[in-house]
């Protein structure tokens, strides 16, 4: 049986191009960048190759780009290391109530230590308002992270105006990029942010490695100590595969970028509108043209996630749910919850992710099982709930 | 799979023992057509906010006391419809369960038939055991017992 994976949110595969670019940092350039010879000069070149690749995307300074071993690594350097580098100053952060977990546990890690975290809501479509961001900046705000486009429902934040608010009122602006990467221009200038988050592994490049990008002149203490690697801002030997494969792997991304926007958008329109057709008691997830191009997040009345990713599985469909059951905090979805969804709609949630190995027979399929599995499902469902008892929450679109 | 697989990855919510996987994919007994059913006994526990409902009918034959039939229907994860899946085979396996005996089923006795279940998805046993009681409850009620 095909195995169809639409959880390109969750990870991608490794570009053949990227991995041919990254297999000789393991054998024959092998070198520790740190190193005076030869061989480590080959390495310190790589990198610094790698940084200029990645900082030509982002429109800045190659000094302003900081290798970390993964997103959640460089969002936490930003939260953690921007607050306890200018606590001097105010001890406040804001950032969203559907932000990735390494930027809200990396908050609720500073609130345990006396710093204050605003979480700002959303609308029912996902959207952060900027004029919330203005009306709660104090004196003592430091920092300001909203994610760039969302994990879960895919949905994209105003980032530029954001940030234009942050800039004028002196408090930094962190935003986390990690799936807007492959989908978006990174100028960061253009952007107005201060710090910026990547990593490798949803642009088709490996996993454990990770880019921060850090405006001259920002403070950030470090959180890992030991050698000066990376300006004395990140201690450790550089992941040197990594870090050239995700530079590769930015490269390409980039590079196929609006081609490959218009022809996931066509899928995911497709896909989305003939899902909302076929199944009763349906809805979207999330706003339906502010979204990332490869994403769809439906929730079905009356079935629970977990028996609809098994059922989808069985059948060579690999998608996720933000129901409770596949947590193991048995929570469901922090976003979904944000919107405004009650918990049944949030277990009943189904996130399919699109990819660069996508096809539209593979749309088709999906067409075709997903309805069969949800009726499947509701034939052995005790509840039988009324869209009317739902008001606002199945407008058609 | 055996039961120590699934005691030494309880982090991992996908490892299912085969008798889960079994039950999940083709349940025992559902209840297709509830409005012409009549049923001796009826419970029903859980709730969608917390993920779980399990509703659980049962014909009982006057004479023996015994259940002669056990249909259900679940909101839930794979745990949660397997566990009254092999619930419902439990107690009419072999010419059927006294009521006497069926009301003292606990959670365990449906993870141990399941070949046990990921830690976190305990609870989800735990509300097969209450829906039979809560129709052995209903039954009990009816017949004034």
């Amino acid at each position: 049986m095909k195995t169809i994976y639409l959880d390109y949110a969750a990870t991608t595969s490794v570009d053949e191009l990227v991995l041919e670019k990254m297999l000789p940092f393991f054998t024959e350039k092998y070198g520790n960048p740190s190193s005076l010879h030869s061989v480590g000069r080959e390495a310190k070149l790589a990198i610094s190759q790698a940084r200029e690749t990645i900082a030509k995307h982002f429109n800045c300074l190659p000094r302003e780009i900081i290798f970390t071993g993964s997103g959640t690594e460089s969002d936490n350097l930003a939260i953690i290391g921007v607050a306890m580098a200018n606590r001097h100053k105010g001890k406040h952060i804001i950032t969203t109530k559907i932000e990735h977990h390494a930027v809200l546990y990396a908050c609720s890690y500073l609130e345990q230590n006396g710093f204050e975290i605003t979480y700002l809501p959303v609308n029912k479509d996902g959207i952060v308002d900027p004029k919330d961001v203005r009306a709660a900046i104090s004196e003592q705000t430091v920092l300001v992270s909203v994610i760039f486009a969302n994990n879960e429902i895919g949905t994209i934040q105003p980032i530029k105006e954001i940030a234009a608010i942050c800039n004028s009122s002196k408090v930094l602006m962190h935003t986390d990029a990690c799936q807007a990467a492959g989908a978006f221009i990174l100028d960061v200038r253009d952007l107005g942010v201060d710090l910026l988050t990547i990593n490798g592994s949803k642009i088709y490049g490996p996993k454990g490695v990770g880019a921060l990008f850090v405006r001259e002149g920002v403070k950030v203490s470090p959180m890992l100590y030991g050698g000066t690697q990376e300006f004395s801002r990140r201690a450790g030997t550089e992941n040197i595969p990594g870090i050239v494969g995700m530079a590769e792997a930015l490269h390409l991304v980039q590079s196929e970028r609006e081609d490959e926007n218009a022809r996931l958008i066509k899928m995911r329109d497709r896909l989305i509108k003939e899902l909302l057709t076929l199944i009763p008691k349906s809805r979207l997830n999330g706003h339906p043209t502010q979204r990332l191009p490869n994403n769809i997040n439906m929730s079905f009345l009356d079935v629970e996630g977990e028996s609809i990713i098994l059922h989808l599985d069985a059948k060579g469909v690999c998608v996720s749910t933000g129901s409770a059951c596949t947590s193991t905090d048995l929570e469901a979805s922090h976003v979904l919850l944000a919107l405004g969804l009650p918990d049944e709609l949030a277990h009943g949630s189904v996130r399919l992710t699109l990819g660069k190995y996508t096809t539209e027979s593979d749309i088709e399929y999906v067409i075709k099982i997903l309805p069969e599995v949800i009726s499947r499902l509701r034939e052995m469902s005790p509840l039988c709930s009324k869209v009317e008892d739902y008001a606002g929450l199945f407008e058609r679109l | 799979m055996n039961k120590e697989d699934v005691k030494t990855k309880n982090n991992e919510a996908w490892v299912y023992s085969d008798v889960v996987k079994e039950h999940f994919f083709n349940p025992r007994n559902v209840l297709k057509t509830e409005e012409e059913y009549e049923a001796d006994g009826v419970g029903v526990v859980g709730s969608p906010s917390c993920g779980d409902v399990m509703k659980v009918w049962i014909k009982v034959d006057p004479h023996t006391k015994k259940i002669i039939e056990c249909k259900w229907k679940t909101f839930g994860c794979a745990s949660a419809v397997a566990s009254t899946s092999i619930l419902s085979v439990m107690v009419t396996e072999n010419g059927g369960m006294l009521l006497d005996d069926a009301y003292k089923l606990r959670s365990k006795d449906i993870l141990d038939r399941l070949g046990g279940l990921p830690e976190n998805k305990i609870h989800c046993s735990v509300l097969g055991d209450r829906a039979l009681r809560a129709a052995i409850d209903d039954y009990r009620n009816r017949h004034a017992i």
